[in-house]
């Protein structure tokens, strides 16, 4: 299943609420202000890393918000193609915002 | 080639919402993929709002919508019941509630939830753009 | 028409957001064409549950009344969190319609049983 969060985690609980109950099968998306969960060597990125089956953050919104150089190595980036391309491939797809 | 609706519940301005769709959109339209409804509902409906002025060298969201919609025959539907409450009217509403103004841009439809059951059926895909 | 398991995710509580009265349009909705349809009521969403709300101290109209209306479209399958209802000290008896209490688990299972997941 895939997962996408909007939020930025700590200003909102959405990050937590998806963690706590998408498995470790999932595959999580990260967009908008979700990409801060990505950051390099944060708690965040590294529960991402260590539960989810795949973590993605969206460039565009990377970029958008100065974290070019700052996202943990092991979150792939992508663009809206590839964005699109992941819900192709997963039939049901959780947004959490 | 994979289907998808769309559901935008975020407002312009205050969120993200509609323009991560919008881009969203326009890559699956540009990956060969099809867009079987947007469905604009909650704070969503907003997008459909023509009155908006947004600041310089921006253009209107609804407008941007609406472009993308006509240039790819793309159904853009506002959800009735939570537009009604928040003032974005057709001009069949505004004349029915006796309202000064139809807010509604034309290129969006108002109709009802069925509309949105239907996309989630017969939708290869569903996503939704929240606030 | 086609039919899909349709769950949807009630994640907030009454009255200082619309979307619990919103996602109540949409299960309503989703029933009346024939879908089926599961709400699970998570985090601060199983507070939707809690009996004796009064909305009109606050001139809103009762979520608890609207919700009490679901099974009268089919809609029973109700699921909620339970470690949600003990952060917000709810039990069993304290919820106005019956809901079956999932763990963390069970939640992860239900959600990847669905076709659609919407959340609010």
């Amino acid at each position: 299943m895939l997962h996408t969060i909007n939020k930025a985690p700590h200003a909102h609980d959405c990050f937590d609420a998806c963690l706590r109950v998408c498995g470790d099968n999932a595959t999580i998306v990260l967009i908008e202000d979700g990409v801060y969960a990505a950051i390099t060597d944060s708690d965040t990125a590294q529960r991402l890393c260590s539960q989810a089956k795949a973590v993605y953050a969206l460039q565009p919104d990377i970029d958008a918000r100065g974290l070019s150089t700052r996202i943990a190595p092991q979150i792939r980036t992508i663009d809206y193609a590839g964005f699109v391309q992941l819900c192709c491939e997963h039939p049901t797809i959780q947004s959490w915002y | 080639m994979t289907s998808f609706a769309l559901m935008v519940l975020g407002a312009p301005v205050s969120t993200q919402a509609p323009q991560t769709a919008l881009a969203f959109a326009r890559a699956a339209v540009q990956g060969g993929h099809r867009i079987l409804r947007v469905f604009f509902f909650h704070d969503g409906v907003h997008c459909g709002n023509q009155m908006p002025v947004p600041p310089a060298g921006q253009q209107p969201i609804a407008e941007q919508w609406a472009a993308f919609a006509q240039q790819h025959n793309i159904d853009l539907v506002v959800c009735v019941a939570s537009a009604l409450k928040r003032g974005v009217l057709d001009a069949g509403e505004a004349k029915r509630y006796d309202k000064p103004a139809a807010t509604l841009h034309p290129a969006f439809a108002l109709s009802g939830l069925g509309q949105w059951i239907d996309a989630c059926v017969n939708a290869e895909r569903l996503l939704s753009f929240g606030s | 028409m086609k039919q899909k398991r349709i769950l949807i995710v009630c994640r907030r509580p009454p009255y200082g957001e619309s979307f619990a009265r919103e996602a109540l349009d949409v299960a309503m909705a989703s029933a009346a064409f024939d879908q089926e349809i599961a709400l699970l009521f998570l985090d601060a969403g199983v507070t939707l549950l809690a009996k004796n709300q009064q909305p009109e101290t606050i001139g809103d109209k009762s979520l608890e009344k609207q919700f009490a209306a679901l099974p009268l479209y089919d809609v029973n399958e109700l699921y909620v969190d339970v470690g949600a209802l003990q952060q917000y000290r709810l039990s069993q008896t304290d919820l106005s319609l019956p809901a079956q209490p999932l763990t963390t688990g069970e939640i992860t299972q239900l959600l990847e049983r669905s076709d659609i997941v919407l959340n609010f």
